[in-house]
């Protein structure tokens, strides 16, 4: 049974813009938001194909502290343009990266939390997004050896393509139950190989596969979170002062091989049959 | 997408700037920044084509009430209707004046 009173009280992260969910999980003193909409850093590509753009180019860039310790949040609208990564916003987020390893081989350490609600990159902008995504990733190894980088993906979006590999990379993951981590989206599953293989309008299917529940059973994700600021805010107030570790399933490289060798492409996975599968092979941490 | 450009006759410079918004589905964001005095300037992009006249009719109906500050406006839009449209805008101002922080 659902509790109405905790419903009705809880905050939504999912139902929050990018730069209120910031706002909402960080401290309130002391947020400082970098390379903000008046700076008007907006992308020189949307114009160009007849496409409205955003004077933050969809992402937010914000310096704070949480739980006392010194972050930097970078978030990806939802909202505007499938929170898909062009050469601006991208640049934004490994910009606030590089600074953040600055700031780790100087000795001040800050911690990267990255809110990966995004399709991935922009396919308005092609190599210039997947540049900054590969930027992206090479920084949050980099940043590894310093500091936990923590990715988090609420919904509704979902985290996929190039930047669901940036989550992949991330020490920590954390998850809602309404997000989804994958490498192709469902519809693009379903336009390569056909609606046997993948039905995109199957919601049911899509989570059990792709949700933040099977993603936290199966080891590719660490936390499973309510959709709830205040949960969120007091897991992420742990996880930042937490120790550095290179999380299991970033170290299992041989078992997931295995596992890649045990699947029978022919079969039809589903949620349960994939579980089975990880468990057997050991590669659920 | 179109732009469009309107002017009209205003008090003394807003307080302060404000944002309200995102260029999302049925959305738009609205950047407000203190104008120059005596005028205010509204720029809008949006994503539907061949809408001028609604919009002056809406924008119209806003910036030409008496003793408002003077704002530069600039408005991304992505299809929002005119409800939300004022709404987005009446939520910005609300911030310049700084009676109270929404997002």
């Amino acid at each position: 049974m659902t509790d109405v009173a905790d419903l009705l009280e809880r905050q939504s992260i999912v139902e929050l813009p990018a730069r209120a969910r910031c706002q909402a999980l960080l401290d309130s003193a002391g947020q400082r938001e970098l390379l903000g909409p008046f700076e008007r850093l907006r992308s020189p590509w949307l114009p160009k194909q007849d496409i409205v753009t955003q004077a933050d180019d969809g992402v937010v860039i914000m310096r704070g502290t949480l739980g006392g310790q010194a972050v930097v949040m970078a978030a990806v609208e939802p909202a505007f343009q499938g929170g898909s990564m062009g050469e601006v916003g991208g640049a934004k987020i490994a910009g606030a990266l590089a600074c953040a390893l600055a700031d780790a081989e100087n000795g001040t350490p800050v911690v990267p939390i990255l809110l990966l609600e995004t399709g991935g990159v922009r396919l308005q902008e092609a190599n210039c997004g997947l540049a900054a995504i590969a930027e992206i990733h090479d920084l949050i190894v980099a940043l590894r050896a310093y500091v936990p980088v923590i990715g988090v993906v609420t919904g509704p979006v979902g985290c996929f393509g190039g930047m669901s590999i940036a989550a992949g990379l991330c020490s920590e993951l954390i998850v809602t139950r309404e997000a989804r981590l994958g490498l192709n989206g469902p519809q693009v599953i379903e336009q390569e190989a056909g609606v046997d293989e993948f039905d995109s309008r199957d919601r049911p299917m899509i989570w059990s596969l792709l949700g933040g529940e099977q993603r936290v059973t199966t080891g590719l994700a660490e936390h499973r979170v309510a959709d709830d600021i205040a949960a969120l805010r007091r897991l992420l107030g742990e996880r930042v002062k937490a120790d550095v570790q290179t999380p299991a399933r970033l170290a299992a490289t041989e078992r997931f091989e295995n596992l890649l060798a045990a699947i029978d492409p022919a079969a039809k996975a589903t949620g349960e049959s994939t579980r089975e599968q990880f468990a057997a092979t050991g590669a659920t941490s | 997408m179109q732009t469009l450009s309107l002017e009209y006759t205003a008090g003394a410079p807003a307080a302060q700037r404000a944002l309200a918004g995102v260029v999302g589905s049925g959305d738009l964001e609205v950047l407000l920044e203190p104008g120059v005095s005596g005028q205010t300037t509204v720029a809008i992009a949006t994503s539907v084509d061949g809408v001028d006249e609604i919009w002056k009719a809406v924008i119209d109906r806003i910036f030409t009430e008496e003793g408002l500050a003077a704002y530069k406006v600039e408005i991304n839009d992505f299809g929002a209707t005119p409800a939300v449209v004022r709404l987005r805008i009446a939520q910005a101002m609300e911030q310049t004046t700084g009676d109270a922080a929404h997002d």
